[in-house]
């Protein structure tokens, strides 16, 4: 031991005559299991109370935004499959419905209805991995076997239809990249049905698990003011008992024509943001079954738009008009009035915006990403204070976040 | 109810504005106003949710060269509302803080301080929050180039053992990108941007 070094004196007193105790300082992560991704939390400590928490974000700054102002609107869609990558499908369709309110360009309901199917079948993905990962950091392990081994179902469909599992890339400023593959709405409809009694016996496995209760219930609790105050959005708010839902409240690609329901939280634990998720991936089965059943036939993409969405391949290899439009496309971008836009889109971890500012031609002025993570965090140090260190696992899994979208 | 929101608005702030808008009622506000005029909104108008505070660079030599732009939302109307505020000066931008106002705003607000060094006063803790605290630039400036500058790693510690620095990425001439704003063809061509060489500035010996 080094000479300089003594143990404090245990039996010191304060003024009041209590025992003296110190406050510990405590970082968590940025590689710790329950931060999902590279988040770190510096926290003070009382023994195993928590007194401060300041989350340190920025690890996975990628500069999206700055990226965005070098390049056309149709490059940029890869980018948004890496912000929430667990849910690439329902990122691309918020960027594209965004951009394509700027240029005042309605896509066809067939288009609509794909991408519904698309969000939804996301949302599921990413609601099962949340949920796997969760049931993990609060010790219990089957769950993850069971949510990604339906996931991995999920991914098989994706890769069908859009050619990667992860990135899919999949929307286009107008459209989307190819029309559904044959048998695939089939295919789609026959996994909903085999989910459901599934999703189930994974529910069961959880909602009135003695040990996933004590671990949640009554922990991390958010007010229904603080959670508007603070910004939340998506389960979050709604498991605070808000019953906000941009599908049903502002409705956009055609959400208003299916029948769904909202679920909200009472009062705003841990436990009530799951219950929150689960039963939000009964209802998207509902929206995919509700869709796929009637799946309007004709154009998968706009037709009387030809700045912005590109020919059909085999008019590109033999028409020189569709060969110079598909050139001015690919090296100019797509041609976009000036103006600016700001549309949301009810992403699974909440409520996604982008404000693109134009100044007409083919790339954005200024385009800002309202992450839902980022929003959902800045709460941790209000909900935190006064928890167990352990319940901050369990906090933390229960907002749900993905660090490639908070730090964009 | 936008159109009644916008009127009654001016009613009590005379020095707002029109501001062009292809979705959501807009307005543009004097920065020192803007608080005011963001509480009226929460407070009167149900715009609770403040879903979004960003600025956007008009480049060098505009002015106003920086403007602060706020997004509400309603939770109970259902509709968002858009508040601009040029900041008034154009080489040290400030507005006043919105953190009164929301907590959610104490974030954002960090957030365009990081990218545009846009002081907001009244800020209860102003830091870098994406950037490390040392950062010297402010990067979505529009003078900023793409690849990004030489900088020194974040602990000086590491920096002075390893001897290195964060690099400018490698551009190799490119990215060949487009231009915002509507162009004649020859200028909306694709070029490279801001990279240490191309055609008309030859690649520098190594």
């Amino acid at each position: 031991m080094p000479a300089d070094y003594a143990f404090p004196d245990a039996s010191a007193k304060n003024a009041a005559g209590e025992l003296e105790t110190e406050k510990m300082s405590l970082s968590m992560g940025p590689s710790h299991p329950s931060t999902h991704g590279v988040l770190r939390i510096q926290m003070e400590l009382d023994g195993e109370i928590v007194t401060k928490a300041e989350p340190v974000i920025g690890y996975l700054h990628r500069g999206d935004e700055k990226i965005a102002e070098n390049m056309t609107y149709n490059q940029f869609v890869p980018y948004t499959d890496r912000l929430d990558y667990l849910a690439p499908l329902a990122n691309n369709m918020a960027y594209a419905i965004a951009v394509e309110r700027l240029a005042k360009l309605e896509v066809p309901p067939r288009c609509q209805a794909i991408r519904v199917i698309t969000a939804e079948m996301a949302r599921l993905s990413a609601h099962l991995l949340g949920l796997g990962a969760y049931a993990i950091d609060v010790g219990a392990w089957t769950v993850f076997m069971y949510t990604f081994t339906e996931r991995e179902k999920l991914y098989r469909l994706f890769e069908e239809l859009t050619g990667a599992r992860f990135t899919t890339s999949y929307a286009r400023i107008g459209g989307v990249a190819r029309d559904v593959p044959e048998g695939w709405i089939g295919r789609t409809t026959a996994f909903c049905d085999q989910f459901l009694p599934i999703l189930e016996e994974i529910l069961k496995l959880l909602t009135r698990n003695k040990i996933f209760m004590d671990r949640t219930v009554g922990i991390g609790a958010i007010s229904r003011q603080d959670a508007i105050a603070y910004g939340l959005t998506g389960p979050n708010l709604r498991g605070s008992g808000v019953p906000l839902d941009l599908r049903k409240d502002k409705p956009y690609s055609g959400y208003d024509q299916y029948e769904f329901d909202v679920p909200v939280g009472a009062s705003g634990d841990c436990y009530d943001r799951y219950l929150v998720r689960g039963e939000e991936m009964r209802q998207s089965v509902r929206i995919i079954r509700q869709a796929a059943g009637r799946l309007p036939d004709g154009p998968w993409h706009v037709t009387d738009a030809r700045r912005i969405f590109a020919p059909p391949k085999e008019k590109i290899l033999t028409s020189m008009e569709e060969l110079i439009q598909n050139f001015m496309l690919v090296t100019e971008g797509p041609q976009m009035p000036a103006g600016e836009v700001y549309f949301e889109a009810e992403n699974p971890k909440g409520a996604l915006g982008f404000y693109v500012v134009s100044k007409g031609g083919g790339v954005p002025w200024r385009l800002k990403i309202r992450a839902p993570s980022f929003c959902n965090l800045s709460i941790l140090p209000k909900v935190c204070v006064g928890a167990m260190i352990s319940d901050v696992v369990s906090i933390l899994g229960s907002l749900d976040f993905v660090m490639g979208e908070c730090d964009r | 109810m936008s159109a009644e929101t916008v009127a009654a608005l001016k009613a009590k702030f005379p020095n707002i504005t029109d501001r062009a808008s292809l979705d959501h009622p807009a307005v543009n506000a004097p920065a020192a106003e803007a608080g005011g005029v963001l509480q009226a909104l929460r407070d009167e108008h149900g715009f609770d949710l403040l879903a979004d505070v960003t600025a956007v660079d008009w480049a060098k030599g505009s002015s106003p060269r920086f403007t602060v732009v706020y997004h509400l939302f309603s939770t109970t109307g259902h509709g968002y509302f858009r508040v601009a505020a040029d900041c008034p000066l154009d080489g040290d931008p400030e507005v006043p803080t919105a953190t009164g106002l929301w907590p959610a705003a104490n974030w954002h607000e960090r957030e365009v301080y990081d990218m545009f060094g846009i002081r907001f006063t009244g800020h209860p803790d102003l830091r870098r929050i994406l950037m490390w605290d040392a950062y010297p630039y402010f990067p979505l400036r529009k003078e900023f180039p793409l690849a990004g500058i030489d900088t020194p790693l974040p602990d000086p510690e590491i920096a002075a053992e390893t001897g290195t620095a964060v690099k400018p990425a490698p551009m190799a001439g490119g990215p060949f990108v487009a231009s915002s704003g509507a162009m004649n063809m020859t200028e909306a061509e694709p070029r490279a941007k801001d990279e240490s060489w191309n055609e008309r500035r030859t690649k520098p010996e190594a």
